[in-house]
């Protein structure tokens, strides 16, 4: 029997505020305006008023319009058919395709028992050698992507959404321009991936609550299908836009800001969401890739700096590049070592190099003459970007590390390199 | 019973109406249907009780109806502790996942101790004898470890032994002895009881100073930076610093008997790697695994925040527990950020007057009392136990002046602050050595280290000068220096924590190689140019990595510490008298 109220009594900023008894924290209602119908969640309880966050915002509402509470939490409908299919961040279809109404889940559910985790083991590729060469991604890590806007790792997700070797994606959308949304949608068409993907899109048109919702829909959906042994990768962009619906919606429920007006609880917000990943011992896992845009560039602002205490590493996006120097896998260890024997050496050796070469560069712009070795750098490292760096190249990992090889035999003396003479002997092309 | 019914719900927090008596911190528990949440009374005015819910509070509603337990929340004390793992409410992590699988699950509550478990007792006392709480009554084998079974420690005043029980097998829940005051009240004593876990455990006769030092073997510790027995620490640094690793090897290679680890509200994944691996590491002092010396608290980041304030009170109270039996035990908390910020969301909902950053007025002092239960102290028997305390802190933004850093500095005796440019250039364990300080006497005479530290403050000096007026710029005598403090650093305050040898050194091991070191430091050879000083050095530093990797007890370890010291003889140096004298007090 649902209940239905007819008087509003407040109405303050997204949240309405209602006379009822016997409602559940966290249950769903409906509202009845002349606009349209739109959910909203219950959000606190006190004494017989009951205070809902209304998912299409409070535009438009009037205190006469009716409440219905629907007697359960936020759910949304769990099965193959969402392969291929995109919906906004209620839950409601986006693309035109039939409503989804069947065998609903409940979101954000309970934690993983830390005991039931299991050491991460497999890596991920994606086919950019940035990635699986020097940062690779492990089945189950948490990664984000540290970036600033203007920056193209809209087009980096999309890559990653359309390569990396996964069973399913789950793309979740905050606050996407609409030329964003439309992008990875016919991004994703073209390449032939739409059918493995599930897109929960949020775009900056929408109302701000919905935004909230995204990342909690994506991850309840992936973690029933990595339960039901797939390996999904979930990729969300962009969590900053998400941080600051929680502040705009923290503050105007009167909460007490903490830094820099977010709430205090920003640190458990965002651990909720990227502690979803996991790899389930007998079944599949979730590995989360997130954009986050970083507001003046500025890793100590309080999104990045709580995101970097949550995650296991993270990648720079900067100049259009994955950036070497900063960006790390902090789970690499655990899966390069068993990829090729040449993998972590020849990694930090050409990490080295690049890192020698940055410094010729600035040599180089602060006039200084460049010494032959100078020269050899300046080769080596143009060659880098070009080859391993930009962000188009698709190679699997074991060209890439080839390519490598290749790229400084081209440019040094097998002695320059700092490398093993043991994987000299067996990789090296060309003259030893 | 007191009982009482939700009258509102914000977040973790429900009001709760009461006309019965209610006790501040008592748990109550809140029922939902089938299930009891748990929570806790944290503010009481006339009939409106507050309480701090353990759980999701997904599900409540108005009008349901609350028990209030009338105990505090508390933790069950007694054999088989060791080896656990608890979530921050004591409850054990591997039963639950037996019981549902891959999920937590709310208002799922599993006793703490294994009650069908038979111990062997043997009496310590006899009939007749008095008592005082936390005296010990006999004692059963746990593990390695001689358990003992103390009196109650809420059993206040002084208790003759009227019946105990003869040598034998008995379960945790059978009476091993029966008390009885001066007025006559009468008590059966079990091996196990409860203790509220914010009260401090004060059955000791007195508080000691902490003098000895605990042995960490990571080398910036024990030489630089000494953490002694029953003191306290922490480390303080910003995100991908190595705070978390420094305090996995820590828990491994340290010194004491017991180790609790509290991961409070850190990523799972850290503590799934200690869970996985511990119980495969031989301990080579004890040749047991190490888990039989550990218990572990693990409330991790997505788990309910209440709990997770409430986790490091469950660690640091089985701690004492294990301090009461004469041991030397270790509690590393991860991190006391989180738990800060735990009590800073509760004091948002509670609509208290913020502090700085938005926390709670009365941070300092609940982070100052938590770390004043640290101490070593002399029991009734005149045994002496201590708990250390090192906690890690994660400053927003690696920022040191924010609240959290700022109050734990002011109580604790040593600070290992970690640096992103250290970590950033790989150099492992990052603890900054000019930032970094301790008050606590270490394995080495005090002298002898600020001599090694001298040289780390000019090298630093002239490295920022070298920076403006380029190599060039800089004397020779200058550039020799700040070579030294560069070996210095490279080969004795970074530690391969991957290298089986590296990872763990010796205090013994730290002496001979340390006066080595002070010998080069203290050596002044004439050089004829910067490449050639470099190249001494370089060479120098590549034999001491090498020696680094070497087990002391090897033939090659003394060929490769002669083969420095030679290279150093064969300049014929002067040698600086302040610093040769300083070497002989290593002897």
């Amino acid at each position: 029997m649902n209940k239905i109220y007819s008087r509003i009594e407040s109405i303050v900023g997204n949240v309405i505020a209602v006379e009822a008894q016997d409602i559940a924290y966290g249950e769903l209602a409906q509202v009845n305006t002349r606009y349209g119908a739109s959910l909203a969640e219950t959000i606190r309880l006190d004494g017989k008023m009951v205070y809902l966050q209304v998912f299409s915002g409070s535009r438009g509402i009037s205190t006469g319009d009716e409440v219905r509470f629907l007697g359960h939490p936020m759910q949304v409908s769990f099965s193959d058919d969402l392969m291929g299919r995109i919906f906004d961040g209620a839950g409601e279809p986006r693309d035109g395709g039939p409503d989804l109404t069947e065998n609903l889940i409940t979101i954000a559910g309970p934690a993983v028992n830390p005991y039931q985790r299991i050491i991460p083991r497999e890596m991920i590729r994606t086919g950019i050698p940035m990635i699986d060469v020097f940062n690779t991604l492990v089945k189950s890590q948490k990664l984000p992507i540290f970036s600033v806007s203007g920056e193209p790792y809209n087009p980096l997700l999309a890559r990653i959404a359309m390569q990396a070797e996964v069973d399913l994606i789950i793309l979740g959308g905050m606050g996407l321009k609409y030329d964003d949304y439309l992008f990875f949608k016919d991004t994703l068409e073209q390449g032939g991936s739409l059918s493995k993907t599930i897109m929960f899109v949020h775009t900056a048109a929408d109302p701000i609550v919905e935004c909230l919702m995204v990342p909690d829909i994506s991850l309840a959906i992936a973690e029933r299908f990595a339960l039901k042994g797939k390996n999904v990768l979930v990729l969300l962009s962009d969590m900053t836009n998400f941080a600051d619906a929680l502040k705009e919606i923290a503050i105007t429920q009167e909460q007490v800001p903490s830094n820099r007006g977010y709430p205090g609880d920003l640190y458990s917000q965002l651990a909720a969401r990227y502690e979803k990943a996991v790899d389930f011992s007998d079944a599949g896992s979730i590995t989360i890739l997130a954009v986050t845009t970083m507001p003046g560039d500025d890793v100590t602002h309080p999104i990045p700096d709580n995101t970097g205490y949550i995650t296991e590493g993270q990648f720079y996006l900067r100049d259009g590049h994955i950036e070497p120097f900063g960006s790390l896998s902090r789970l690499k260890q655990l899966v390069n070592a068993k990829t090729r024997e040449d993998h972590r050496s020849i990694m930090d050796a050409m990490i080295k190099l690049f890192a020698a070469y940055r410094d010729t560069l600035e040599k180089k712009s602060m006039g200084f003459q460049m010494s032959a070795w100078d020269r050899k750098l300046l080769k080596y490292g143009e060659l880098f970007e070009q080859r391993i760096m930009d962000l188009s190249v698709n190679i699997p990992l074991e060209k890439a590390l080839d390519l490598c090889w290749e790229t400084l035999a081209e440019c040094f003396e097998p002695r320059e390199t700092g490398l093993r003479s043991d994987l000299i002997q067996k990789f090296w092309i060309g003259k030893k | 019973m007191t009982e009482g019914f939700v009258t509102a719900v914000n977040g973790n927090m429900v009001s709760i109406q009461t006309e019965g008596i209610v006790t501040m911190n008592e748990v109550a528990y809140i029922l939902v249907g089938e299930r009891r949440l748990k929570s806790e009374v944290i503010r009481i005015r006339g009939t409106s009780v507050q309480a701090q819910v353990y759980e999701i509070t997904k599900g409540i509603r108005v009008g349901n109806r609350v028990e209030f337990s009338n105990e505090l929340l508390s933790v069950e004390l007694g054999p088989g502790l060791l080896g656990q793992i608890y979530d921050g409410l004591q409850n054990p992590l591997p039963e639950i996942a037996n019981k549902v699988g891959y999920f937590l699950e709310p208002g799922l509550y599993l006793r703490a101790l294994p009650r069908d478990i038979k111990w062997h007792f043997t009496p310590l006392l006899r009939k007749g004898d008095v008592l005082k709480r936390g005296m010990g009554i006999g004692w059963v084998p746990e593990r390695y470890f001689r358990h003992i079974i103390m009196m109650p420690f809420d059993l206040y005043g002084e208790w003759k032994v009227i019946e105990i029980a003869p040598e034998g097998d008995y379960t945790i829940d059978e009476a091993i002895a029966e008390v009885a005051d001066s007025k006559g009240n009468k008590r059966h004593i079990r091996m196990c009881f409860s203790w509220p876990v914010k009260r401090a455990v004060d059955c000791y006769s007195e508080r000691l100073k902490p003098s000895e030092p605990l042995v960490t073997k990571t080398r910036i510790i024990d030489t630089f930076f000494p953490v002694a027995k029953g003191g306290t620490y922490c480390i303080p640094g910003p995100f991908g610093a190595g705070k978390t690793v420094l305090q996995q090897v820590t828990s491994r290679h340290a010194e004491v008997d017991i180790v609790l680890i509290a991961a409070c509200g850190e990523r799972a994944g850290e503590v799934v790697e200690t869970l996985k691996e511990f119980p495969q590491i031989i301990d080579p002092k004890t040749g047991r695994s190490l888990m039989e010396r550990t218990v572990i608290i693990c409330n991790t980041s997505s788990m309910p925040v209440a709990a997770r304030e409430a986790s490091v009170y469950t660690a640091v109270t089985i701690a004492e527990y294990y301090r009461q039996m004469g041991l030397d035990v270790l509690l590393l908390a991860d991190s006391t950020s989180r738990w800060a910020q735990a009590m800073r969301e509760m004091s948002g909902r509670l609509e208290e007057i913020p502090g700085e950053e938005a926390f709670p007025a009365y941070l300092e002092s609940v982070i100052a009392a938590f770390y004043e239960r640290a101490g070593i102290v002399r029991l009734y028997n005149g045994k002496e136990g201590s708990l250390t305390i090192g906690g890690t802190v994660s400053p927003a933004g690696g920022n040191f002046e924010e609240p959290v850093t700022q109050a734990t500095l002011k109580v604790v005796g040593a600070f290992h602050g970690l640096s992103r440019e250290r970590s950033d250039a790989r150099k492992y364990p990052s603890i900054h050595p000019l930032d970094s300080w301790s008050k606590y006497d270490g394995i080495m005479p005090k002298s002898t280290v600020r001599y090694a530290h001298s040289f780390l403050e000019r090298g630093a000096e002239i490295s920022a000068m070298m920076k403006v007026v380029g190599e060039e710029g800089t004397s020779l005598e200058d550039y020799v220096i700040y070579l030294k403090s560069e070996f210095l650093d490279a080969v004795y305050l970074q530690q391969n924590s991957f290298d089986p040898v590296d990872a763990a050194v010796s205090p013994a091991r730290q002496r001979h190689v340390f006066k080595l070191i002070l010998k080069i430091l203290a050596a002044d050879i004439r050089f004829s140019d910067k490449e050639e000083a470099r190249n001494f050095f370089y060479e120098l530093r590549q034999t001491m990595l090498d020696l680094n990797g070497t087990p002391q007890d090897s033939d090659m370890f003394n060929a490769l510490y002669n083969r420095v010291d030679a290279a150093l003889v064969d300049r014929e140096p002067e040698f600086d008298n302040r610093g040769l004298k300083l070497m002989s007090t290593l002897e």
